[in-house]
């Protein structure tokens, strides 16, 4: 079943074009990684299939039931959380906010839903703590948390490694692994981590000066891989 | 006579009061606000729209407009949304622009009131527009009344939108792709500090309306860890400051605003204190 189809996307910011008639589609339960150099903008693909930024042209069809703002995100830390005095409890309940509508509290129903990624995330001991106070790793997997409570099938992670430990990369790879095959929820997956990209991913996208997009398995025979993969290949 | 005496003395006064009332819903109002404004890295909007509505107070003295208030409001309105909403992508930054605005509004409304001035009192009139006038004791019945349903609409809009200000706050880019519209929520938290700061001019003037917003925020933060006790906290501590700080006014005679700051940065003091031995005692 096709979730997303991009068609014929032209993105960039101030008139200027970074990315070209871009097409491809995205299915139910594909686990898609976005590769390519800084500033190929893959950041903008991202923020444009979320709806936070315009594209130039073309436009982000949605399919199979799923609808624009059910779809989860894993965004970049911003400098405002760094210092932030909110509990765990409220950082993963406000992913809830999509069901709440104009309503102005939480119900039972989306309370559960934050216990229960909450303890997905094993992080049901640390449910009152401060979010600021937690480890690098921990803050990701309450972010990943409220993504989770924002969405049964979709879900954009914005380089959801970046500055972790080996071994807590290892455990977030893990997760998200889990949350694609068990839940059966679409991963899709900005990286510059190729060896991860190969490991985890069924689909790539490369973009940038020329676009690729394909299995996994396509993608390591393409001229593509020769130059981001480098010689080591898939571990 | 003791302060005691004093006080009760000057309780049979309606006056006393009303400013009593007036500066406690203020300082309520503003402690609300100013948790999200802190976060947002937005500490300053409450002095930069301070001094556009002294500068549109001042074109209004130009014009010998008798009721100001509404040009006031709308002018300090267009402003926050302004500066509110350039947040993100604008050319110049959030704190640059403030303190353009700020600077910009303070020497126009300045230089217009010596220009065109027609009361003899003009460094007095300044004085009192930048640092709190005695106005807060002439408040008439219908400041009252209007102030009053004023902070309570600000607090409803706050306890209902509670959680979207804390989402919006939070994770804007987030809280968009999920569907909240942001923008609203920016555009009235905008609105309502441009109204609670046009408000809380007559209690502490331009100058000072930055002290109620930051530091019952600040102070609750130094010892709170998580939004809600933060806001509450905060909310509690400004009524408490603000009563404290008229009733030293009253009894020892110093100006109203001046006062209220000075107890509320010796709250902030004590709060840094309770922090560091409650992070001690934790380590």
């Amino acid at each position: 079943m096709v979730q997303l189809i991009c068609q014929h996307l032209s993105l960039g910011y101030d008139g200027h074009e970074i990315l070209h008639n871009l097409y491809f589609k995205i299915n139910a339960g594909d686990y898609l990684c976005i590769v390519g150099e800084n500033g190929s903008g893959k950041s903008t693909l991202m923020k444009t299939i979320l709806g936070l930024q315009a594209p130039l042209s073309g436009k982000i069809v949605t399919g199979d039931g799923l609808r624009k703002n059910e779809i989860g995100y894993l965004p970049q830390q911003t400098l405002v959380q760094r210092d932030f005095p909110a509990s765990v409890w409220e950082v993963v309940l406000s992913g809830c906010q999509n069901r709440q509508g104009l309503r102005p509290f939480y119900n039972v129903e989306e309370k559960r839903l934050a216990h229960e990624n909450i303890e997905k995330m094993g992080l049901s001991s640390l449910t009152d703590r401060c979010y600021r106070e937690l480890s690098g790793g921990q803050q990701q997997r309450v972010l990943l948390a409220r993504a989770l409570c924002a969405t049964k099938k979709m879900l954009l992670l914005d380089e959801p490694v970046s500055g972790l430990d080996p071994v807590v990369t290892e455990e977030m790879y893990c997760l998200i692994e889990s949350i694609n095959r068990e839940d059966g929820i679409t991963v899709v997956m900005i990286t510059h981590d190729i060896h991860a990209a190969l490991k985890y991913a069924n689909r790539i996208l490369h973009i940038g000066e020329s676009v690729f997009i394909g299995s996994k398995e396509a993608y390591m025979k393409s001229k593509f891989s020769d130059g981001f993969a480098g010689q080591g290949g898939v571990r | 006579m003791n302060g005691w005496e004093k006080l009760i003395l000057y309780f049979q006064y309606p006056f006393v009061r009303y400013a009593l009332i007036v500066g406690v819903l203020i300082a309520l109002c503003s402690s609300l606000l100013g948790v999200t404004l802190v976060l947002k890295r937005f500490s300053f909007i409450g002095d930069g729209l301070s001094h556009v509505a002294f500068g549109a107070m001042a074109i209004a003295a130009v014009f010998g407009m008798t009721n100001e208030m509404p040009l006031v409001l709308v002018v300090t309105i267009v402003s926050a949304v302004l500066l509110l909403r350039t947040g993100q992508n604008a050319k110049i930054k959030g704190d640059a622009a403030v303190a353009m605005i700020s600077v910009g509004a303070l020497a126009i409304g300045y230089l217009l009131m010596n220009l065109f001035a027609k009361s003899s009192n003009l460094s007095g009139d300044v004085c009192s527009t930048l640092f709190g006038s005695t106005s807060i004791l002439t408040l008439t019945q219908t400041e009252v009344w209007l102030c009053v349903l004023l902070s309570v609409v600000v607090t409803a809009i706050f306890v209902l939108f509670y959680h979207k200000i804390f989402a919006v706050t939070f994770d804007e880019g987030f809280a968009k792709a999920t569907g909240t519209n942001a923008g609203l929520y920016n555009l009235m938290i905008a609105v309502v500090v441009a109204v609670v700061i046009v408000l809380a001019m007559n209690l502490v003037g331009s100058l000072l309306i930055s002290a109620l917003v930051i530091f019952p925020a600040l102070s609750a933060m130094r010892v709170f860890k998580s939004f809600r006790a933060v806001t509450i906290c905060s909310a509690v501590l400004s009524v408490c400051c603000a009563f404290v700080g008229i009733l030293i006014s009253i009894v020892g005679g110093t100006p109203v605003g001046s006062t209220i700051v000075a107890v509320d940065i010796a709250a902030f003091g004590g709060f840094s204190g309770a922090g560091i031995i409650l992070g001690g005692m934790k380590k």
